[in-house]
């Protein structure tokens, strides 16, 4: 019953999507508040139909198909709820739910938007809704029924039953749908034949919006990968990586893009070109996802039917899209007066570098499929690849990075702003010598490490002069700067923080294989490792077995343990890692087997990798840079004029 | 400096890094692909010292646990030609006898292939595409799922 109600709630919201997407093209006043209601209902018939799928799988409903695939009665509660989204089908209908409600959002807060602009808007949004409830209505139904019912699901791939993981879903999806707004945005702009700095000004939160919610989601990826897979690997180049990646560069350079195009009204074209792009990727990411065209070292289940489907929808939107930028991209192009050294160039420059980048790992990620389809054999474009290319575009993007903020609109003053960052200068120059020193000359790691100094320092030179502006006692000159300074100089440093925990971790992990017989111990990274005893627990729905450690380190002794735990009901081991933390890095313990001929030993992985945390410190910043400036923009509409 | 020759200057430099841009994927795209290979082909394919991507299932009864060396040992097939292959490292939580799995490292004749990353799915249920196709080929391809 509750499967139906949810079923019968989606294709409701089908019917009110395609009238949201024509009377919001029809973009007649006496209409705007219908539109408004007509996008409310709609989100809120999607809300139940995601309610249903949860309700089905807490209540484990093994009448429904999903639930039986990814769901088990013996799974916490906790996991129920999230595996109505952890699979394709609840996927589907969430990304519908998103959409839904990020278009009656929008069409909720006009706030002074003209008419034809913000109608057209909601109306190409629910089109943009009604497209993924056909495919998920069609194709990927999460309500089908299984008859007969079985007694019991399947379970959810234990791998997947962790809280980072839960979550990870959901932010990718808020992020790539999230894309659909400055999308209808762009596609209205092209229908009204105009962009304005108002439009622009509509742009802006929901790309930030979107692009936080890419940062976290991806950072939830890479944290889930670093200490689920056991061997601390953190980011892959793998295709389905970089299926987030790609938008997330885009969408990086639509936030940057944006800004000008608010502030000085130029660059509207390319804006809303990237907006058509950002989109187009996300799109193009669920397809290179559900497809399985290409391998990936994440497995979902694979239909080529719905690939094509997903495919055909790229097609639409990418056509419609690209065909208007075509014909009306010349009409919104308006002479730009800004100098070579100046705020705008440098923010182009940030867009060339980052679009560069998302073009490459394009091609990186496409490139099998072209090999293959030339009959060049199955081919795997893999980590050296990306190290070759990507590093180099993004490290120079990163050398202009401190500059911009130092540089004023139209005209800047190069001189000046170098001059300032000169104690930067000297900071990162004096980590390329000590880097090098210290690495026996390993050149790329010493730039990297250099290049993520030259950002924090950058970053933290920009805060300085502009705190020294204020008036006052340092504390009251702190608590006056604009939240938008804070904002940009917490993401500026954190992708320097970034930087030099991901060129430090994996530059200089250390990693090393012993076995070990219970009260045996091995030095390793500065640390006695000690192997207490090694036993068998009953967890919840699995057993595991369970090898406890000591550390002693300077003095210091600490309790450690790792498991190997297996699931019955999906037949599936697990490794859980132990993993210590301290100021020079993780100290990261995995548990193999147990040895051929010598029984009661075990070999154990040791890894040492140093500065990890600054990587999930730094994605941490860039996401509360994104939200900050969410709020700095809500707060700067609310006292302002709209 | 007029305000079109900084607008030339502009151009220039985003063209100049452009092409330095594509022609490092180019050069990247030619030196640091994997390929897949199948035990069938290995023979043709490796070249010493070069990066491969075994495919097969892992036979049953084959896989060896480690001695003090470290290593493991099993034996990836096609259906035609087996190979044994050492591996030092942790084997990921999927692996299992009887299902499909990629081996990434370097082979010389008469010598067993040495992986330095042992691939397997998420998703038990799904057999790396390459692996199908490997098998495909040798005509033993069994319906959907292995």
């Amino acid at each position: 019953m509750i499967a139906e109600i949810g079923a019968f709630c989606m294709a409701l919201a089908l019917a009110l999507s395609l009238a949201q997407g024509v009377l919001g093209l029809r973009a007649q006043a006496a209409h705007a508040g219908a539109a408004v209601a007509v996008a409310q209902v709609a989100a809120l018939l999607c809300g139940v139909a995601m309610a249903c799928l949860i309700i089905v799988f807490v209540i484990s409903d093994f009448s429904v198909s999903a639930v039986v695939s990814y769901s088990h009665i013996d799974k916490p509660l906790i996991y129920k709820i999230a595996g109505s989204w952890g699979n394709h089908e609840g996927s589907m209908l969430l990304w519908c739910a998103v959409s839904a409600l990020f278009g009656a959002l929008f069409a909720s807060l006009r706030r002074g938007q003209a008419l034809g602009l913000w109608s057209k808007a909601v109306g190409v949004q629910g089109f943009v809704t009604a497209g993924a409830l056909i495919y998920t209505l069609a194709l990927s139904n999460p309500f089908a029924r299984l008859d007969p019912a079985p007694l019991q699901g399947l379970g959810l791939n234990p791998l997947l039953q962790d809280p980072a993981l839960a979550a990870h879903p959901p932010m990718l999806y808020l992020g790539y749908v999230g894309l659909s707004i400055p999308f209808s945005l762009a596609i209205a702009a092209l229908l009204e034949g105009r962009a304005d700095q108002a439009w622009a000004k509509a742009l802006r939160p929901w790309t930030l919006a979107a692009w936080t919610c890419l940062t976290i989601g991806i950072g939830l990826g890479a944290y889930w990968a670093y200490y689920e897979l056991g061997w601390g690997g953190w980011w892959f180049w793998d295709p389905v990586e970089n299926a987030s990646f790609m938008p997330w560069l885009i969408a990086c350079a639509l936030v940057h893009s944006a800004i000008v195009t608010e502030r000085r009204g130029s660059l509207a074209a390319w804006t809303i070109l990237l907006s058509i792009l950002g989109f187009g990727l996300a799109l193009l990411g669920t397809f290179l996802v559900r497809s399985g065209v290409l391998t990936s070292v994440h497995a979902f289940a694979i239909d080529p039917g719905r690939g094509i489907a997903v495919l055909v929808l790229l097609a639409v939107a990418m056509g419609v899209g690209f065909g208007l930028y075509a014909l009306r991209a010349h009409k919104l192009a308006k002479p730009s007066g800004f100098a070579a050294v100046s705020r705008e160039s440098m923010l182009v420059w940030n867009n060339f570098g980052l679009s560069v980048a998302a073009g490459i790992v394009l091609i990186g990620t496409l490139y099998p499929l072209m090999v293959e389809a030339a009959g060049g054999g199955l081919i795997s474009v893999g980590p050296p690849f990306f190290n070759l290319t990507v590093t180099p575009v993004l490290g120079a993007l990163f050398l202009l990075l401190p500059l911009a903020p130092l540089l004023t609109w139209r005209v800047g003053n190069a001189r000046a702003a170098l001059k300032q960052l000169l104690p930067a200068a000297i900071l990162a120059l004096l980590t390329l010598g000590l880097a090098l020193w210290f690495s026996h000359g390993r050149i790329a790691p010493a730039f990297g490490l250099a290049i993520g100094v030259w950002l924090v320092a950058g970053g933290l030179i920009y805060l300085w002069a502009r705190v020294r502006r204020g008036e006052g006692r340092l504390i009251a000159k702190l608590a006056l700067l604009p939240l938008a300074v804070w904002s940009m100089s917490i993401a500026h440093i954190g992708a320097g923080v970034l930087t030099i925990g991901a060129i430090g971790e994996t530059a200089f992990r250390s990693e090393r294989a012993v076995a070990l017989a219970p009260g045996e111990g091995a030095e390793f990274a500065g640390r006695r490792i000690t192997l207490l005893e090694v036993g068998e627990i009953e967890g919840p729905n699995y057993s595991a077995t369970r090898a406890n450690f000591r550390v002693d380190q300077a003095g210091r002794a600490a309790a450690l343990s790792a498991e190997r735990r297996f699931y019955p009901t999906s037949n599936t081991p697990t490794t859980e890692v132990g993993i210590l933390g301290d100021l020079d890095g993780d100290l990261y313990i995995a548990l193999g087997e147990a040895l051929r001929d010598r029984p009661g030993v075990w070999t154990v992985r040791l890894y040492h990798n140093p500065v990890v945390q600054l990587i999930f410190i730094g994605t941490i910043m860039l996401a509360i840079g994104g939200a900050l400036s969410l709020l700095a923009l809500a707060r700067r509409r609310k006292d302002g004029p709209a | 400096m007029r305000r079109r020759d900084q607008r030339l200057i502009l151009i220039a430099a985003a063209g100049a890094i452009l092409v330095l841009a594509i022609s490092l994927t180019f050069f990247g795209l030619r030196d640091s692909v994997t390929y897949f290979v199948a035990p069938s082909d290995l023979a043709e394919k490796a070249a010493p010292g070069r990066m491969l991507r075994l495919g097969g299932l892992v036979v049953e009864g084959t896989v060896t646990p480690r001695g003090d060396d470290g290593v493991i040992a099993f034996d990836v097939t096609d259906g035609a030609t087996v190979v044994r292959v050492h591996y030092d490292g942790l084997l990921p939580d999927l692996f299992r006898e009887g299902q499909g799995v990629v081996a990434e490292g370097r082979w010389s004749p008469g010598e067993p292939f040495k992986a330095d990353r042992v691939l397997a799915r998420h998703d038990e249920t799904y057999m790396p595409r390459e692996v199908a196709e490997a098998i495909k080929n040798r005509g033993e391809w069994k319906g959907e799922s292995p």
